[in-house]
């Protein structure tokens, strides 16, 4: 098992927002999560990723069990993730938004900083050089260079994927990353999630826009009210009754 | 690469003009008034790495500066140990009790820590007022002595204390701009980017902004120690709450998160004060409106101000000069966005 939660639950203070969830992640696959809003599919990535602490259940990757692991940790087992917002330093430039996150490889301390010793000299060099390849891989060379807030929201969200790539990561949590962009760019982020995987790394999204899950996905899990209410291939959860039914609900009552 | 030879030049111009300052006034209260400035700037740069680079205002710095100060003091004139034994032992305490404090500190974010510190300066303040036989209470402590002689170079006279002083800054300058230009740098402007997502590509914010602020107040703690040396003299009212402000005004008008902005923000305050002293605390009708407007109109200060006045400057250049070649024009805005990160 690559990546699986048990028993996952998740409370603030009355609400239950993430219920009893197993699931399993399938390594080199796109998994996907779907729902309605406030179904509990971010804060499911949060626990997961260690920002929150779960209420019971556990967190178990490559066998070892990360539910107690501050986030840090987790993250440089090889599990990164991007935001439902995109948090881009939008003073600076797009490469100097990258080379912090391949900081985690590398050991160079304040004493290197400031003696400027050899170390500190390959570090620097090899953190440039990583933000330059995934600025690559996400297709951003060209942008490199402007500064964050002048690039557009699409350029924005690539630039949240280098900076988890950056990370080495085995793993990517993305956060509704086709969020609030058009369908050509839609059509874009999913072609670099398929290159993603191709590459390697294993994707698991959040996302609403349905056409896009059910083309790309291997596997969808459907929460509701903190819930799995489904899970299966694209072809299985469009034709579950119980799914039809939340998001039909969902939207009357909404 | 214009616009990097630009930053050396400036440097060297500063560098210049501060060593060649004293000989060209030739007037003592100058370059008294100049060497205080300088000791204020470098607990500016202390309360900078922790403000503007990492995103904690603390409002305890002037507290730090009094522990400085009084460590440096209490040594030298109660302990009698030699002067520079005293200097390194004042930051190192200093240092040792801003670890203590963070370690309960940064448990707090934003305005809690804002809060939190501003609580903490206030009782350092009041613990060196109360603890009479230590810090002598409210007389406070008086004889303290100058710098002691290195070979034959004397410290006694306003001119080398001038240099001495100036060499420290220098040091701390050369200290700030190692540590923002490196991957430590980048990991505190991570941390103060958006903490959660620091935390998710793997750095451990709590270490970082434990070492950050265990260095800002270190050099809180120097200035004070040289504050004491310089002055000779300390009375509580060094760790009192207004000094806290100075220090964060002329951070916020020379330009928070800006390696320039203390000198500029400084330089520029401690001038004006000395024309409006007449004023005395009413000075503060002066100062409180030009600081709200400066914190709306330009939120990094002078500095910050000039840089993003620079880098239109830039992209205008850039397309005319785009009209004619296509190529070539990265590097352009390459150089002017390198160079306004490593200012900023
Ligand atoms: N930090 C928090 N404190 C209290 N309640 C929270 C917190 N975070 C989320 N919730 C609640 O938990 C529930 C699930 O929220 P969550 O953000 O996980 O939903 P979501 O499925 O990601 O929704 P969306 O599609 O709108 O992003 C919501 O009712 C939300 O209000
Ligand atoms: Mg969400």
């Amino acid at each position: 098992m690559f990546l699986e939660t048990k028993h996952l639950t998740k409370q603030f203070g009355g609400l239950v927002a993430v219920n009893n969830v197993d699931f399993s992640i399938e390594k080199g696959k796109i998994n996907a999560i779907i729902g309605p809003n406030g179904a509990g599919k971010s804060t499911f990535f949060n626990i997961i990723s260690g920002l929150h602490p779960s209420s019971s259940g556990q967190v178990i990757f490559k066998g070892k069990d990360i539910t107690k692991l501050p986030s840090n940790k987790i993250a440089k087992l090889g599990v990164a993730r991007t935001f439902q917002t995109t948090h881009l330093f939008e003073q600076s430039t797009v490469l100097d938004n990258v080379i912090v996150g391949h900081r985690l490889r590398t050991k160079s301390n304040l004493l290197d900083a400031v003696l400027r010793t050899k170390r500190f000299w390959t570090e620097e060099q090899k953190c440039r050089e990583k933000a330059i390849e995934v600025l690559d891989f996400v297709g951003l060379t060209h942008a490199a260079h402007k500064m964050a807030d002048s690039i557009t929201q699409e350029e924005k969200k690539r630039v949240a994927f280098a900076l988890a790539l950056a990370t080495d990561p085995e793993v990517v949590f993305l956060d509704e990353p086709a969020a609030g962009i058009n369908p050509d760019e839609t059509e874009g982020l999913a072609l670099l999630m398929e290159k993603m995987v191709q590459k390697g790394i294993t994707v698991c999204l959040i996302e609403h826009k349905m056409q896009m899950i059910m083309k790309i996905s291997d596997k969808i899990m459907v929460l509701n009210h903190g819930e799995k209410i489904a899970e299966g291939t694209p072809e299985e959860i469009m034709g579950n009754q119980t799914v039809i039914e939340a998001y039909l609900g969902g939207s009357v009552s909404a | 690469m214009q616009a990097f030879l630009n930053q050396k030049t400036i440097t060297a111009a500063f560098i210049l003009l501060a060593v060649a300052f004293p000989i060209l006034t030739q007037n003592n209260y100058f370059i008294y008034i100049v060497t205080l400035s300088f000791i204020w700037m470098i607990g500016v740069y202390g309360l900078n790495l922790l403000a503007g680079y990492t995103g904690y205002l603390s409002l305890a710095h002037a507290g730090f500066f009094a522990v400085g100060a009084y460590s440096l003091g209490i040594l030298t004139v109660k302990a009698g140990i030699n002067y520079w034994a005293a200097l390194v032992l004042a930051c190192l305490i200093t240092s040792f009790i801003g670890l203590l404090i963070g370690l309960i500190a940064l448990r707090t974010k934003e305005h809690f820590f804002a809060i939190y510190t501003l609580c903490v300066g206030y009782i350092l303040y009041l613990v060196i007022y109360n603890w009479e036989s230590i810090t002598g209470g409210v007389r406070g402590l008086i004889g303290i002595p100058a710098p002691s002689n290195i070979g034959p170079i004397s410290f006694q006279n306003p001119l080398s204390q001038y240099y001495l002083v100036l060499f420290f800054l220098l040091f701390t300058i050369l200290m700030m701009y190692r540590i923002v230009h490196s991957l430590s740098g980048r990991t505190f402007i991570a941390i103060r980017n958006s903490e959660e997502l620091a935390q998710t590509i793997g750095i451990s914010t709590m270490k970082n902004k434990l070492v950050v602020l265990v260095l800002s107040t270190f050099f809180a703690g120097l200035a004070g120690a040289l504050y004491a040396s310089f002055i000779r003299f300390i009375g509580p009212d060094i760790g009192y709450i207004t000094i806290t402000f100075d220090l964060l005004m002329y951070l916020l008008v020379g330009g928070i998160g800006t390696l320039a902005g203390p000198i500029v923000g400084t330089l520029l305050l401690v001038w004006v004060s000395q024309y409006l002293q007449f004023l005395q605390d009413y000075r503060m009708l002066i100062f409180g409106p030009l600081l709200t407007l400066i914190i709306i109109f330009y939120p990094r200060g002078i500095v910050g101000a000039i840089y993003s006045w620079k880098m239109k400057l830039g992209k205008k250049a850039k397309r005319t000069s785009d009209r004619g070649k296509s190529s070539g024009h990265d590097k352009g805005t390459g150089s002017m966005a390198e160079k306004k990160v490593e200012e900023g």
